[in-house]
């Protein structure tokens, strides 16, 4: 017998208006189903959209264009039975544990006696006992989101969103609350039907999900869908296990056919955004990699694991090194260029020589903004100049944070300087 | 799992506790003092004049509970102002371009000013009758306190976290529930503040909203500024001292039975997730909340309360969509409607006044504007080399703070009325210049916001930046410029902007003293409208009302702004 039908996602397409009057497209395209008795996770870095497409579910926001079906109804605002777990909890601080998990029922106009009853029952649940009258400030991360998830729990929603619900908390409280999840999941000790997972992490998809959804990013667009069969509970060191995470390093890094690349930034162009990543970082990277045991090439799991970082750590640093080709990304590895085994060999001023090479070679940006210096007459530029140009082409947030990393990398590689307060660029560095 | 300390969520048995007797004593007593302060209100004017103001301090406490009484409920309406003007223009993007403006000229617009023009108007709502002279003296007084509480409210609904918002829609809670939810809680710390600022504040204008004189009618309310102003009037030197002591008392008592508690309860409402270090006490509080009697009192309005919460239309419903293009139009149509409206209104300014006078006049008025601009000028410098130096050294030392926080307050409150007699004596009798020494009257009130944000921004420097001040052994001029004057730049400036926007107004008090018959003038603008005042000439009162508006908002436009702005980020730590 098929499964009920929770949530039925039909081309959903969003789009933000642009200061010049074109439109920023974010959302792509999206199909996605939920049926009953699935966990089903949207797995993409940040700037997939994934996060926007959870709201545009929950009713925050409306869709340029597609349908959004809750049990055969179209949703047009904050849908009875849809709750939302938030990433940093959004519980309010004025409210006692109680109060906040009172508060959805309260909103409900249901009697203050089962008010009282359910959310009393929700803490209990979720092991807040002796709790009920704290303040929020006085728990730790761990017990805050639990408070976020008994605030989701009592208004027995059929659906439960949650957006990177434990990528706030550390590595321990987020495990231990992720297995006290999946138990009262597989237990069907909760009250939902069906659960979408916003996540970065891989190895918590694949620990969480029955399906993972992979997007691509500029714009968000679902590039594979991955079933996880295994049964639970799961082994994160089960061989099976393993070759799922690898298996999505893989698909993440590996250049598509017909779409855009997750990672592997094809265009030359001057308007990419750039990842705000410090050359300290960078130049962590490649001399881990240039060391044992990687000597050149890393398993990007591996690495991940070793380094103990998420995919929104690790993917932004290999794709600056991409971008200044001193590694290339592919099928779950990395690799070290010829140059960036030179660079890891150099002293700091041969490294910042190297690094100038690489930048105005291989970072349009930068070249660009040097260029202009070097043609004008004062050798300066505002700020604003080159602000405007990016926003043409992605959001304002975006363009600052372009700026940001591309004069972070310029004042490393002594490319060009540039003065916050004045906020000139400039070709002299202050001498 | 089953805790094992015992569940604070049980009911409290309502039993008769020893706080009650306390509680008791203070509802009684704000039941005796409602009685005597709203006495009499509603009987004719003409009784009023036939029983002249006694200067006996047994008349004191009278005088003082009805003063308050006003002042609270001042206090009431700039609330009611706050949660509805401040509401609607951060939540209707349409009303914001409006409201936002208009409140930030109505804050530079000198509230004395108002006083003539709105007595008019109240005193033939009940015409004959002291309730009309009573509305008038409580509208000049909310005058004196809503502006900075409705920004205030207005910043902190701009600055909502998103998570709490978008929280408060999934869960679906109706626009009355996020209200008193979300925004009020999130905004009411600040607001609090901002509430003890506006009382503080309003002392100034008291004298001048009670003892209201338009033209040839002279309505003197009983209360503490008409015998402020019948003691100057009569030369009372003792009468005086009584009323610095009686208002000592009455900032005492209010600050103890409601702002003290309010902070302390205010606090749970603090956004940051950290638990604070100092917090908050008051025993008042502690009363209120241990008491039986007052939880018994309390139920039935917490019933209602929630009730009000449930019946409240719910805010789910889908929200209408707009095609962007059909926005734009309206937006713009309505940005052309907000012009002309101001255009209509700057015309209709300008055809009274000229109606009235001549360009010359005009002239007059601006020249003058310019005497009292440099006298503002100079005295915030001057405040500032006294304060900053004085305010960093009370910053970096919590113990002192303690002592200073409280007694600048009540400086702060001091109505600089009560130093008439002694600048008119001195200058008459020395033979000063009044142009020069009735000016620093001018700043005797408003200095202290200098004092009080360079105080929080010291207290606000991280121990760790000291630390390495003292480490690398910054001592002396390059301690206080590398270190003390920029952390505190930024605190500096936002009281700098409070201070000189309020000597403003306060030269319309201060640029002329009397005591008894004898009245020094200093030449300036507020001298200017002062005198207009008197003399019931509207045209004058308009025209210099118009003129030292014009002159706060450019200046607050040209400097202050790109100043404040600057301060921010240059020199915001973190």
């Amino acid at each position: 017998m098929p499964a009920a039908r929770l949530l039925d996602i039909h081309s959903v397409r969003q789009a933000f208006p642009k200061p010049d009057g074109g439109d920023l497209l974010v959302l792509d395209d999206i199909d996605l189903e939920l049926a009953e008795g699935e966990i089903v996770g949207l797995l993409g870095r940040s700037g997939s959209g994934k996060s926007t497409l959870l709201r545009l579910i929950a009713g925050l926001a409306r869709p340029t264009a597609g349908d959004i079906v809750y049990l055969g109804r179209p949703v047009a605002g904050p849908a009875p039975g849809i709750a939302m777990v938030f990433q940093n909890f959004a519980l309010f601080p004025w409210l006692t544990v109680l109060e906040n998990v009172q508060l959805g029922l309260e909103a409900l106009r249901l009697p203050e006696s089962e008010v009282r009853q359910r959310a009393l029952a929700g803490i209990d649940l979720i092991g807040l006992d002796g709790y009920e009258s704290a303040y929020p400030r006085e728990l730790s991360g761990g017990m805050r989101q639990r408070v976020g998830f008994a605030r989701a729990l009592v208004v027995h929603p059929n659906v439960l969103l949650m957006d990177e619900p434990f990528s706030a908390l550390d590595i321990l409280t987020a495990e231990t609350l992720r297995n006290d999840f999946l138990d009262l999941w597989s237990e069907r000790r909760l009250p939902i039907k069906g659960v979408i997972l916003v996540t970065h992490n891989i190895e918590e998809a694949v620990l969480m999900c029955d399906r993972i959804l992979l997007f691509s990013r500029n714009p968000g667009h679902v590039i594979s869908e991955i079933r996880v069969d295994l049964p639970r509970p799961r082994n994160r060191l089960e061989p099976r296990f393993r070759d799922l995470v690898e298996g999505i390093y893989v698909s993440m890094t590996a250049p598509p056919v017909g779409s855009t690349p997750a990672l592997v930034p094809s265009e030359r162009r001057v308007e990419v955004i750039l990842p705000r990543v410090s050359a300290n970082l960078i130049s962590g990277l490649i001399e881990t990699m240039a060391g044992a045991p990687y000597n050149g090439k890393a398993d990007l799991p591996v690495i991940a694991g070793s380094l103990h970082m998420e995919v929104d750590d690790l993917f932004p640093v290999a794709e600056a090194l991409q971008m200044l080709r001193l590694a290339e990304v592919g099928e779950g590895d990395i690799r070290l260029t010829h140059a960036g085994k030179q660079f890891s060999e150099a002293e700091l001023d041969d490294r910042k020589k190297l690094f100038q090479h690489q930048l105005l070679c291989y970072v349009p940006l930068a070249a660009h903004i040097r260029r202009v210096l070097q043609e004008r007459a004062n050798h300066t530029a505002p700020r604003s100049r080159f602000l405007d140009e990016l926003e043409d082409h992605m959001t304002i947030e975006a363009a600052e944070q372009t700026l940001r990393a591309v004069i972070a990398w310029a004042r490393f590689a002594e490319a060009f300087a540039y003065d916050d307060e004045t906020q000139t660029f400039s070709l002299e560095n202050p001498t | 799992m089953r805790p094992l300390l015992p569940i604070s969520v049980e009911r409290r048995a309502l039993g008769f506790n020893s706080w009650d007797v306390i509680a008791i004593v203070l509802v009684v007593g704000l039941v005796v003092f409602l009685a005597e302060a709203s006495r009499d209100v509603l009987q004719p004017l003409a009784e009023l004049q036939r029983t002249p103001l006694s200067l006996a301090p047994a008349h004191l406490p009278e005088y003082a509970a009805r003063t308050t009484l006003r002042m609270f409920l001042a206090l009431a309406l700039s609330l009611l102002f706050t949660f509805t003007y401040a509401t609607l223009a951060a939540k209707n993007k349409r009303a914001r371009v409006l409201l936002i403006p208009l409140l930030d000229i109505l804050q530079s617009v000198p509230i004395l000013g108002f006083i003539s023009t709105t007595v008019v108007f109240f005193m033939s709502l009940v015409p004959g009758r002291v309730l009309g002279a009573e509305f008038a003296a409580i509208f000049a007084i909310f005058t004196s306190q809503a502006w900075n509480m409705a920004f205030s409210f207005y910043q902190s609904l701009r600055t909502v976290p998103t998570e709490l918002i978008e929280a408060s829609r999934s869960f679906r809670l109706s626009p009355w529930m996020h209200f008193w939810r979300v925004d009020v809680p999130f905004a009411l710390p600040q607001l609090i503040w901002n509430m003890m600022m506006s009382m503080s504040g309003s002392w100034f204008f008291v004298v001048a909203s009670e003892a209201i004189s338009v033209g040839n009618t002279t309505v003197m309310l009983p209360g503490m500024g008409s015998y402020i102003a019948t003691a100057i009037e009569q030369r009372d030197l003792t009468a005086v001292g009584w009323a610095i002591g009686t208002m000592l008392v009455v900032i005492l008592l209010y600050d103890q039975l409601l702002f003290r508690p309010l902070v302390a309860w205010a606090d749970r409402f603090r956004f940051e997730q950290q638990a604070s270090i100092a917090v908050p006490a008051s025993w008042v509080l502690d009363v209120i909340r241990r008491s039986g009697v007052i939880a018994r009192l309390r139920r039935p309005f917490s019933m209602l309360w929630r009730h009000s919460l449930r019946m409240a239309p719910s805010g789910a419903g889908p929200r209408s969509v707009r095609s962007l293009d059909r926005q734009r139009w309206v937006d713009l149509a309505w940005g052309g409607i907000v012009l002309v409206l101001v255009a209509l209104a700057l015309w209709q300014v300008a055809r009274f006044v000229l109606s009235g006078l001549s360009l010359t006049d005009v002239g007059e008025a601006i020249l003058l504007g310019f005497a009292t601009l440099t006298r503002v000028v100079i005295l915030i410098a001057i405040a500032s080399a006294i304060w900053v130096p004085v305010g960093v050294w009370v910053g970096t030392r919590p113990r002192a703070a303690l002592v200073v926080q409280p007694v600048a307050q009540f400086l702060a409150a001091f109505p600089a009325n009560l130093l008439f007699p002694v600048a008119v004596v001195a200058i008459v009798t020395l033979k000063l210049n009044p142009d020069i020494w009735l000016s620093p009257l001018m700043i005797l009130g408003t200095q202290w916001y200098i004092l009080f944000n360079v105080i929080a921004g010291a207290a606000a420097i991280p121990s760790e930046l000291r630390d390495v001040g003292t480490n690398l052994q910054v001592h002396g001029p390059l301690w206080w410029r590398k270190v003390a004057l920029p952390a505190v730049f930024p605190y500096y400036v936002t009281g700098a902007i409070t201070a000189s926007g309020g000597s403003w107004n306060a030269s319309i008090v201060a640029e002329v003293a009397s005591w008894g018959d004898e009245r020094v003038q200093a030449s300036g603008l507020g001298a200017y409208i002062a005198r207009a005042t008197e003399g019931g000439d509207f045209y004058r009162i308009v025209l210099g009302i118009a003129v030292m508006s014009a002159f706060v908002v450019v200046i607050n436009r040209a400097f202050w702004r790109p100043l404040y702005l600057y301060a921010e980020r240059k020199y915001r730590l973190g």
